[in-house]
């Protein structure tokens, strides 16, 4: 119900959301919760395991019950926290775990089969048969149990991140965070105050309280209109800090308001030192059916009277063991609501009179009404006694919210005189705790607290506080006598989220689950969304007790990040789609697709698989006809996605032989080699050629998937290794276009283009050298990876699209075309030439036919580790090409080589393909290999086995060059 | 994490590629024998403790970087430029 009077909400501001349908008002300022109760609609959802009906249980981000779905499709979002969630005019927010309704749950019955239920149910009861594990039991409990779900649709991309820097970072505006923040502020640091909540100030908005003679609420605005006007400080509300990392690396979430145009931020905060003012939240007292709609936490419902004006229901009890029971009941007083009785477990007490009664040395021990309270047994000198009620507040003391002190491994410290655990100080380096987080319950220890702990922190960065009063506020102490658990039969909750109870817990204890973390996996507690931030210290105190050990030698769970949910889709935003991974496109990008080839990822690149032309129905018709452009006239296809590294510097040369096998100080300018490139461990790690522009000038290039891989690997070469070279590089890729023209009548093509025509003479394969095409100046490589004459022309980038479509349409005319990727890849199968497939990081130069290219004369990155005798076993499995004995046989890639007569059993295995593809030009599959001693067994034949695609071919092994091994057409 | 390049200063670990041991500035000679190779390429600590270990500045400005840093706290107690280092084990 809603009070006449009080409150911080706008009361003429009315919104209208519904909830399960149904129209409801409420007062700018109002949460979900807040205006639910205002209503009095006590009942919001179903518990997860026993469909219990459940409400209300806390003011802030730490509410295991209320959890709703709030939208619909692709905006739906399960499980948000009404106590969280602001409303809006228009908002649609629905309950969960409950079908058909909120009101009639058929699954309620699990609540009655409760017996059995208990914790360790499903490990002992699901067991047998073991096949109906994934089938059956699965399913069918997956379906039974869970919170709210997903609409299925994929969320719209509303979320962001985002990063910013500080000098000091203030966790939570309440008292302490605004005091420290001000003071922060104050000494000119740059200054970061987030908050979680909408209206920053903690529980000055909740408390009816002083400082410095105003009251608490009003305190807190103007420190935070102050801090709102200096330059120096930015103020984040809704920011819930998350996690605490390394090196003063905080993640934070912010919920951006209704209207927004980012639903949510996920922010990375470095500050140089951060003040932890997270404040503390209350614990329940487990008694029997303590769960009921209408039982909440008395800091809770002091926030909902306070500062939203509402009361659960007209008559209030009020249960606890410390003063913070009393100081409720006043409040409600205040609020003109009827207090009924308040119910003190410590039997000598000195407590306050007020217009109630009330029992010293008194428990609860139980609760009823269905869907929400309707009166409550109370037990008194030995004596049980009913009370009509229809709200409960408990106060069971407070936990301080150690959590991110956690984040970096560390444990907090028990004090035996709050009952509590508080920041062990420095587990966080940079960061200290002030405040209620750090067990400080007045206000005026927390303004104390801050004030130093901020000074203390300026001064670590060389800032200097200046004097700053501290103003007068309460400084009650706080006396609490632990009361954990009543006694008695039934039920009594611990973890509400996860369905949890007393005796789940003794119960894990029986059962010899006596560590923390076993118990805490045995029963769940703790591990839901909430995770555990209102249970868990009770739940260690009853496992305590059952263990008969005290609190600090049972210890604690160990919190991780983050302090509260963080959607997936805030963490990865920008990371939907084809966000994901940056994309990059050649200069004839936009041709090929023009051309209608479908594009396939290299790394980040795209590149054309192959060019339809009307009438081709298969990839393959496409793939052949390209093959046979480049084999009988020419072909033109986009080479720019190889890695290029220009090189240059009076010791290029001496560089360039310390990181490839072969000698490239001699190669002479104007020609072009092959160079193979080993890991240290002696392996191969990349292949490519490169040329030789002028005596102190080389262009390397490498394959496009190793491009990052090599250009690492020099620099580890230059500066690790060899600073002594005078050897400058720089990774060119993205500024040359390379175009590779390929087939007999490549130069007839080309001297149509080239200012200054080019024959066998002047340009012999393995040639390179300067050229003017089109006015362009340009390079031209005469290299081959096809086996064919061929060349490759090389522009600035900003002239490649330009370039490509003229050689592509040149190439037309004399009955070629552009080619793909299909075509390069079987052109360059037929000669046997190796890729990233054959170069896969476990074959050595030996493996692959190059044991020649290993320099004898000189020093080479793997030269040492690649003479292991090891790696020069013939035994090896080698490199070797493969063509099935009968023409129709498949060849697979990946398939395994077996003796003839062998098992296909991995103990028998002789080698394994690695690249294969249909020739044209023999009418048959090929395959590229490595066998055991492949070289020498030339034309023996093997049995060729897929498991995996159900493949078996006879197959001969023969040498992998397929087409012209003389290498004449490659000389043209 | 984050890291000081000596040359750009403190950035995010993101920026970085992670090697391994610093070990890797030591190289021996070719014919330093097969225990100082296999110990070059090989054998690796795993110290609860201090390490140093090499880290390229990829995504800043390509210097490779020494990180000397406590595998138990996370601190990050040095960042210098890579240099090679005196041969490996004889």
């Amino acid at each position: 119900m809603r009070l006449q009077n009080g409150g911080m909400v706008d009361r003429s501001k009315v919104i209208r959301f519904s909830f399960d349908g149904v129209p409801v008002e409420g007062f700018a300022g109002d949460t979900v919760a807040s205006a639910l109760l205002g209503r009095g609609q006590r009942l919001i959802g179903r518990s997860f395991k026993y469909h219990r009906p459940r409400g209300v249980l806390s003011a802030g981000s730490e509410e295991p019950n209320a959890l709703v779905t709030v939208g619909r499709g692709a905006a739906q979002e399960p499980n948000v926290r009404a106590t969280v969630q602001e409303i809006s005019e228009g908002l649609e927010v629905f309950s969960q775990n409950a079908w058909p309704s909120l009101k009639r749950d058929v699954l309620s019955v699990n609540d009655r089969l409760w017996p059995f239920l208990g914790a360790g149910f499903y490990y002992k009861t699901f067991m047998w048969p073991r096949a109906f594990w994934e089938k059956i039991y699965e399913p069918v409990i997956r379906r039974a149990a869970g919170l709210g779900g997903l609409s299925g649709a994929a969320p719209d991309e509303r979320y962001q991140k985002a990063f910013a820097y500080c000098d000091v970072l203030v966790i939570g505006a309440g008292p302490s965070g605004l005091m420290a923040a001000k003071l922060a502020a104050l000494a000119g640091a740059d200054v970061i105050l987030a908050d979680e909540d909408s209206q920053p100030g903690g529980r000055l908005n909740a408390e009816r309280l002083e400082i410095g003679g105003q009251t608490g609420a009003a305190w807190g605005q103007a420190v935070l209109a102050e801090l709102r006007a200096m330059p120096n400080v930015r103020v984040m509300t809704r920011t819930t800090v998350t996690g605490a990392y390394d090196q003063g690396t905080y993640g934070a979430l912010e919920r951006k308001p209704a209207g927004s145009p980012a639903q949510e931020v996920f922010w990375r905060i470095v500050a140089k030192r951060a003040i932890l003012a997270a404040g503390a939240i209350e614990r329940s007292i487990a008694f029997a059916d303590n769960d009921r709609p209408g039982v909440m936490t008395a800091g809770a419902l002091r926030a909902y009277v306070n500062r939203w004006a509402v009361s659960p229901a007209p008559r209030v009890a009020i249960f606890g063991n410390n003063d913070d029971a009393h100081k409720t009941a006043q409040d409600l007083v205040a609020a003109g609501v009827q207090v009924v009785a308040v119910i003190d477990s410590r039997p000598d007490a000195k407590v306050p009179a007020g217009p109630y009664e009330v029992l010293t040395g008194a428990v609860v021990e139980g609760s009823a009404g269905r869907l929400g309270l309707t009166s409550i047994t109370v037990r008194h000198q030995g004596r049980a006694r009913k009370i009509a009620v229809g709200c409960l507040a408990v106060s069971g003391g407070w936990n301080p919210s150690v959590h991110l002190t956690c984040h970096m491994n560390g444990r907090p410290t028990w004090r035996a005189d709050i009952a509590s655990f508080v920041p062990t100080p420095g587990a966080i380096p940079g960061l200290t705790a002030v405040g209620a987080c750090n067990g400080a319950f007045s206000t005026a220890a927390c303004l104390r607290e801050a004030v130093a702990a901020t000074r203390e922190a300026l001064a670590k960065i060389g800032l200097e506080a200046p004097q700053l009063e501290i103003p007068s506020a309460e400084d009650a102490p706080y006396r609490i006598d632990p009361l954990w658990a009543v006694p008695g039969k039934g039920r009594a909750w611990l973890d509400f989220q996860n369905d949890v109870t007393v005796k789940d817990v003794k119960q894990a204890a029986t059962e010899n689950f006596r560590s923390v973390e076993h118990m805490k996996r045995y029963t769940t507690q703790g591990m839901a969304t909430d995770q555990g931030k209102n249970s868990n210290v009770a739940a260690l105190a009853v496992l305590a007790d059952a263990t008969g050990r005290g609190i600090p030698e049972t210890g604690t769970t160990t919190f991780r990040p983050p302090y509260s949910p963080v959607s997936i889709a805030a963490m990865g935003a920008g990371g939907q789609g084809m966000g994901f991974a940056p994309q990059r496109f050649t200069t004839s990008h936009a041709a090929s697709l023009a051309a209608g080839a479908p594009m396939i990822e290299a790394g980040l690149w795209y590149r054309p698989s192959f060019f339809p032309r009307a009438g081709e129905t298969t990839w393959r018709q496409s793939c052949d006809r390209e093959v046979g452009f480049v084999r009988n006239t020419v072909g033109i296809c986009d080479v720019s996605t190889l890695g290029k590294i220009d090189i240059q510097g009076p010791d290029a040369g001496a560089f360039l032989d310390l990181v490839y096998t072969n000698m490239f100080s001699t190669l002479k300018q104007g020609r072009v080699r092959y160079g193979l490139m080993l890991r240290e461990d002696g392996y191969v790690m990349d292949d490519g050629t490169t040329a030789r522009l002028g005596p102190q000038h080389y262009v390397m290039t490498t394959t496009t998937a190793a491009a990052g891989e090599v250009m690492r690997h020099l620099d580890f070469v230059s500066q690790c290794l060899r600073p002594d070279l005078d050897v400058r590089y720089t990774s060119v890729t993205e500024q040359w276009a390379q175009f590779a023209v390929a087939g007999p009548k490549s130069r007839d093509l080309l001297n149509q283009l080239l200012e200054t025509p080019i024959d066998n003479e002047t340009w012999p394969f393995m040639s390179c050298g300067a050229i003017r095409i089109g006015g362009v100046e340009g390079r031209l490589f005469r290299i081959s990876f096809s086996g064919e004459h061929a060349y490759e022309v090389a522009v600035p980038a900003r002239f490649g699209a330009s370039l490509f479509s003229h050689l592509v349409e040149m190439a037309k005319q004399h009955g070629g075309g552009a080619y793909g990727m299909e075509a390069l890849n079987v052109l360059r199968i037929e000669k046997g030439h190796i890729t990233h497939a054959e170069i896969h990081g476990r074959t050595t130069a030996f493996d692959c036919g190059f044991e020649k290219m290993v320099s004898a004369k000189k020093d080479c990155i793997g030269k040492t580790m690649s003479q292991r005798p090891g790696l020069l076993d013939p035994m090896r499995e080698r490199f070797i090409g493969l063509r099935p004995v009968a023409a129709t046989g498949k060849i697979t890639a990946g398939a395994h080589l077996f003796n003839p007569g062998d098992p296909a059993q991995r103990a028998f295995d002789q080698g394994y393909v690695t690249s294969v593809a249909f020739s044209p030009d023999l009418g048959h599959d090929i395959g590229l290999a490595f066998v055991k001693n492949g070289p020498a067994r030339i034309g023996e034949t093997l049995r060729l086995v897929d498991h995996l695609r159900g493949v078996e071919t006879q197959v001969q092994i023969c040498d992998p060059v397929f087409i012209d091994p003389e290498g004449g057409r490659t000389r043209g | 994490m984050r890291l000081a390049c000596p040359i750009c200063g403190t950035r995010d670990r993101r920026e970085f590629y992670y090697k391994g041991d610093a070990v890797a500035l030591a190289r021996p000679d070719p014919d330093a024998g097969a225990a100082a190779w296999d110990s070059y390429v090989h054998l690796r600590d795993n110290p609860a403790g201090q390490v140093r270990d090499l880290w390229h500045h990829e995504a800043g400005c390509g210097a490779w970087v020494v990180v000397t840093r406590d595998t138990v706290s996370h601190a990050v107690l040095d960042v210098a430029l890579a240099r090679p280092e005196a041969g490996g084990v004889q």
